[in-house]
Formats: C-alpha cells, sequence, structure tokens
C-alpha cells in the first residue's frame, strides 16, 4: 500500500523596512545606488564607531508585530550573530536571538477559490536586525573574484517567522499573499522581490503515515526563492524529492543535520548547499553597543488604536456592510488601500455600491492593467465616476452609451454631463418614444401578429431598427412600448 | 567548567584562527584559568534577580531617520586589501 504524506511548512520572511536612512547610522537606503557609495564607518565596522536605533525602523517593526497579533515583551534588547562571509563586513550581524521585539502572534489565510479552509498561521516572533551586502560575479572583467558591494549592509529588515503551520504549496502561497498586502496596506515595506525588499526562506518536511505510525522527515530549509510562483514551485518539488528519498533512505528527523538547498528556477530543482551550523555556533551576546528598549503596555495599546483598517477587517466591512460577494471584496482588497478608497468615495457619493465595485473591477482595473498606472494615476476621478453611475440611475444615460460615457471622460478628462452632451445624447421623451414605436409596429404587421399570438421575441427586431433611426433610445423601453401597443393593437 | 583542546579547536575554526599544537596547547591552558577566574561570580546568589542585558543602566536610544552623508567611495575602499575602484575584491564567493 502506497504511504501517504502531508507537507510540512514554515516560512521565514525577511521584509526591508521602508526608512530612509539605515538602521544604525545615517546612510541611504536607496536602492540602485553606484556600489559602495552608501556606507560610513558605523555599517562598514571600522573601529570605534558606534550604531543608534532608527526610531523609525523600530516603530515600523512595533507597528507590524501589533497588526500581525504579536504579543509585545516590554524589554527587548539585540545581540551579535557572529560568522564570517565577504558580504558581512563587522564579522557578526546585529540581531535579535533571545529576548525578540515580538513574539507568538498569527496571521489568517484563506482562499478564494476555497482549496483549502480558512486557517489561522501561527507566528513565531518578528524581529528586527540588519542587512547584510551583496557579492556580485563580475564575469567580463576575467578575474575569478567576487565583488562586494555593501550599499545594503546595516538595511532595516524584519524578519516574521511563520510556525509549521502551512500544509500545502497553496497555503504557503496565500500566507506570503496576506502577508504582503498586510505589509502593504501598513506602509511598512514596499515589497519589492525584484528589489530583494521581501525575501523568503522556506523550512519544508514530510510527516508519513506509515504501519509504524507517523514519521517525520529530516528538515530542509530552501533558500533563494525569488518569487511567489517559486515559493510554491520549490515547495511541490521538494516534497517530492523528501519522499523519494525517504522510501531509499528510510532516514528520519534528527537522523541527519538540518539541510539547506538553494531554488534553481530555470531547472525547476533544489539543489543542496552547505549544512546548517547549530545556532550556538554563531555565538550571540548582547550587543555592548546598543542599549536595550522598553516598551509600556500603553505604548503598545497606543499603537493598535492608531493601526490602520486592516485587510481582513477591510473585506469583512465591504461584505457584510456594503453587500458586496466575496469575490468583489477581495479583487478590491488585493488591489491595494488606493483603489479600495477610490470604490469607497464612489460608493458615499452614489450610494451604489455594487454598480461602483463593478466600474471599478471590470473597467478600471483593466485600464490601470493595460496601461500599467496607478489608480492615483488614472484620469477619472472618484468623483466623476460617481457621476456616471448617477446619470445612468437617473436615466441620464442610456446603459447602452454608458461604456461611451466612460471611454470619452477617461480620454478628455471631463465630467459626465460633458460627455453626454458630447455624445449627443439626449433624453427621448415618452411620447416621442410611443410614436417611434407606433411607426414601427405600423410597418411590420407581421410582428404585431406573431406578438398577439404569443411570440414576443418577435420585437427583437424591431429594437435594432428603433436605434437606427434614434440612436438615444433606451432598447429596454423601446421593447417594453413595443410589447405594449402590439397586444393593445 | 573545564576548557578542552577541543573547545579551543572549535572556537578557533569559527573565529578562523589557524592555531599550532603548542598555541592550542597554551590557549587551553589561558582560557581555562580566565574562564575559571570569572566563574568565581557563579557563587554569588543570583536567587530573584533579573539577568542583565546591559552594563549601563540606559534604555531607548534612538536616532532619527534622517539620510546624512556617507563616506566618499575610494575612503569606503581605501583599507581593502583589494578592490577594483567600485568593489571590494574576494576570493569567489561560493554558492551565494
Amino acid at each position: 500500500m502506497p504511504n501517504s504524506y502531508t507537507t510540512i511548512i514554515g516560512l521565514e520572511v525577511h521584509v526591508q523596512l521602508a526608512t530612509d536612512s539605515k538602521l544604525f547610522c545615517g546612510c541611504s537606503t536607496q536602492f540602485g545606488a553606484e556600489p559602495n557609495t552608501q556606507t560610513c564607518p558605523v555599517c562598514i565596522g571600522m573601529p570605534g564607531s558606534l550604531p543608534v536605533m532608527n526610531r523609525l525602523a523600530y516603530d515600523l517593526s512595533l507597528k507590524t508585530a501589533v497588526a500581525l497579533n504579536c504579543e509585545i515583551p516590554e524589554f527587548t534588547k539585540w545581540d551579535r550573530k557572529q560568522y564570517y562571509y565577504p558580504d558581512l563586513p563587522k564579522g557578526y550581524q546585529i540581531s535579535q536571538f533571545d529576548l525578540p521585539m515580538s513574539a507568538s502572534g498569527y496571521l489568517e489565510i484563506h482562499d478564494e477559490k476555497d482549496r483549502f479552509e480558512p486557517k489561522r498561521i501561527r507566528i513565531t516572533r518578528a524581529h528586527l536586525e540588519e542587512d547584510a551586502g551583496k557579492s556580485v560575479h563580475d564575469e567580463q572583467s576575467g578575474t575569478a573574484d567576487s565583488e562586494i558591494d555593501l550599499n545594503r549592509t546595516g538595511t532595516p529588515l524584519l524578519e516574521i517567522v511563520s510556525e509549521p503551520d502551512m500544509r500545502s504549496s497553496d497555503e504557503a502561497r496565500a500566507y506570503l499573499s496576506e502577508l504582503k498586502l498586510l505589509l502593504t496596506y501598513l506602509g511598512v515595506s514596499d515589497c519589492n522581490m525584484q528589489e530583494g525588499s521581501l525575501r523568503v526562506d522556506a523550512n519544508v518536511n514530510l510527516h508519513i503515515d506509515t504501519d509504524d505510525g507517523k514519521i517525520a522527515t529530516p528538515i530542509v530549509e530552501i533558500k533563494n526563492l525569488n518569487s511567489f510562483r517559486a515559493v510554491e514551485r520549490a515547495i511541490d518539488y521538494e516534497a517530492g524529492r523528501q519522499f523519494g528519498i525517504w522510501q531509499e533512505t528510510g532516514q528520519k528527523l534528527g537522523e541527519s543535520p538540518k539541510q539547506t538547498r538553494g531554488w534553481d528556477d530555470t531547472a525547476g530543482i533544489t539543489r543542496g548547499q552547505r549544512s546548517k551550523e547549530e545556532s550556538s555556533d554563531y555565538r550571540y551576546f548582547p550587543d555592548p553597543d546598543l542599549v536595550p528598549i522598553i516598551v509600556t503596555p500603553g505604548q503598545v495599546q497606543e499603537v493598535k488604536d492608531s493601526l490602520i483598517e486592516l485587510p481582513a477587517d477591510l473585506r469583512l466591512r465591504l461584505t457584510n456592510e456594503l453587500g458586496l460577494s466575496a469575490y468583489d471584496a477581495e479583487v478590491l482588497v488585493n488591489q491595494g488601500r488606493e483603489v479600495v478608497d477610490y470604490f469607497l468615495k464612489v460608493v458615499e457619493l452614489c450610494n451604489d455600491a455594487k454598480a461602483a465595485c463593478n466600474w471599478v473591477t471590470q473597467e478600471i482595473l483593466r485600464v490601470l492593467k493595460e496601461r500599467e498606472i496607478t489608480i492615483g494615476e488614472f484620469s477619472i476621478t472618484a468623483v466623476g465616476l460617481a457621476g456616471l453611475v448617477q446619470a445612468i440611475a437617473e436615466k441620464k444615460l442610456p446603459k447602452t452609451r454608458a461604456k461611451d460615457a466612460f471611454e470619452l471622460m477617461m480620454a478628455e478628462g471631463i465630467d459626465i454631463a460633458n460627455a453626454i452632451e458630447r455624445l449627443g445624447i439626449e433624453q427621448v421623451d415618452e411620447s416621442e418614444l410611443e410614436s417611434l414605436c407606433q411607426e414601427l409596429l405600423d410597418a411590420n404587421p407581421k410582428i404585431v401578429a406573431d406578438v398577439q399570438s404569443g411570440k414576443h421575441q418577435a420585437v427583437g427586431a424591431l429594437i435594432g431598427q428603433a436605434k437606427k433611426k434614434n440612436p438615444n433610445v433606451d432598447p429596454g423601453r423601446v421593447r417594453e412600448i413595443c410589447l405594449k401597443l402590439a397586444q393593445q393593437g | 567548567m573545564a576548557i578542552t583542546r577541543a573547545d579551543i579547536e572549535k572556537v578557533s575554526l569559527l573565529a578562523r584562527l589557524q592555531l599550532t599544537d603548542a598555541e592550542v596547547e597554551t590557549l587551553t591552558s589561558e582560557l581555562g584559568q580566565i574562564v575559571a577566574y570569572v566563574d568565581q561570580l557563579s557563587e554569588v546568589d543570583t536567587e530573584g534577580v533579573a539577568p542583565m542585558a546591559h552594563a549601563v543602566e540606559v534604555n531607548n536610544v534612538f536616532a532619527s531617520d534622517e539620510v546624512k552623508a556617507s563616506l566618499p567611495r575610494e575612503q569606503a575602499l581605501a583599507n581593502a586589501p583589494s578592490h577594483n575602484e567600485r568593489g571590494y575584491l574576494v576570493p569567489p564567493v561560493l554558492g551565494g
């Protein structure tokens, strides 16, 4: 009988915090500068220099930890994690070891396609640390040396460690998407994966059902995951690989050291890297250059109170208070706060959430995507769109011409009144409409006969003719009136 | 706790220090004495005393998030054993 197994996944996410300057010095954190132009004695570890904590970096960390439902201990300190690597100029990284700034939080995840039940992923801890530099391999220079750029050294990172609570690559993906959305809403990071502002390591092993009970395989840490898609693929690959190895060797957790493997996105496989050093090998000790931080419960409460509405709460509000479907709420919220604010403004002005949602999700998001612009750069304002929605509701604008009006407003940056005028849309009054319908019926006695014998769909042929005679007529009304007149006649 | 040769070998490897056999011998004894000296502190009854994380009783020292001038690149690179005027050059880094 084949053994079934469950994939056990924990994720470590490093997020670069949105500060202008580094964690312990005044060097810029701007991405893309010339190599080694953003360093100083503090971040490259010159003797006699003294690090001082960046206030904003700490505040952003605290805000994130609170939003992740973490407990915030009153006392926290920073430690030196010592290891040698060319991109680590001091020979140690300033990080947090036994007293991190936050612990024991959680993040709730769900799947709009219901591939898994909504669940709570526990957060082990989130701590504030400094980044290392980068090594660049310059093949053109013809030397075998690596070039080191220390611009990134000392940039503030928040490391967010989850418990191994995820059971599939879908769940891992959902966790990362929800976390990224939360961080973006909080404005604590730009989460740009291409620029390394959000980095993911995945810890993966299997629980295999056997005749002798459940067996756990050795844990593998996967690095070099440069996109959410890579995370999903690497987890699926690794689960299959570990199952194969277990079938061959029967090796269990604890029988071999934790292994680090790198994801090769092109080949679609993981490759073995160095074995993970035991944490005691880092010889952590409190950094004597940095003083601890004490935060009172009152201060934590203040941060809690000042938090903006988070994505999960916002989804609830859109469905419960505004009556949107779960799917629509998901689409809007996932677009980010700016789009949601635009939508809410439209609803406030026109009082029709469903119509506003349709315009935003079906038309505006398409345009934003095609033109690669943000809602802030979009030419129809919330006031403008609300005007369009209202004009339709008030029958000043036939539904059939709404799309034309939208396009014109977008192209010319004009309001709805102007667009209606420019399109030559005039309201057709009821008597005019009736005489038009009567004229058509008189010219088509067969249709009248069909309708009278119960074939209502026969009037369809008249709608096109009516529109030819007057483009401003409302097809729905033409249908109603024609039916009424034909039946009377 | 006694310091053994194995401790010295492990610590010197982690610190990337290459020691001769004679140096390992000397350091085992010397570091042993230092640790034994400091270990006298464990005789003090610390029941109910919170662990000390820092030698000075100062907390919450912050700097504001303001960009200040960095070092000119030639100065930053000046002490490097090898550089190409743009970056530090080091023996090839394997496995990223």
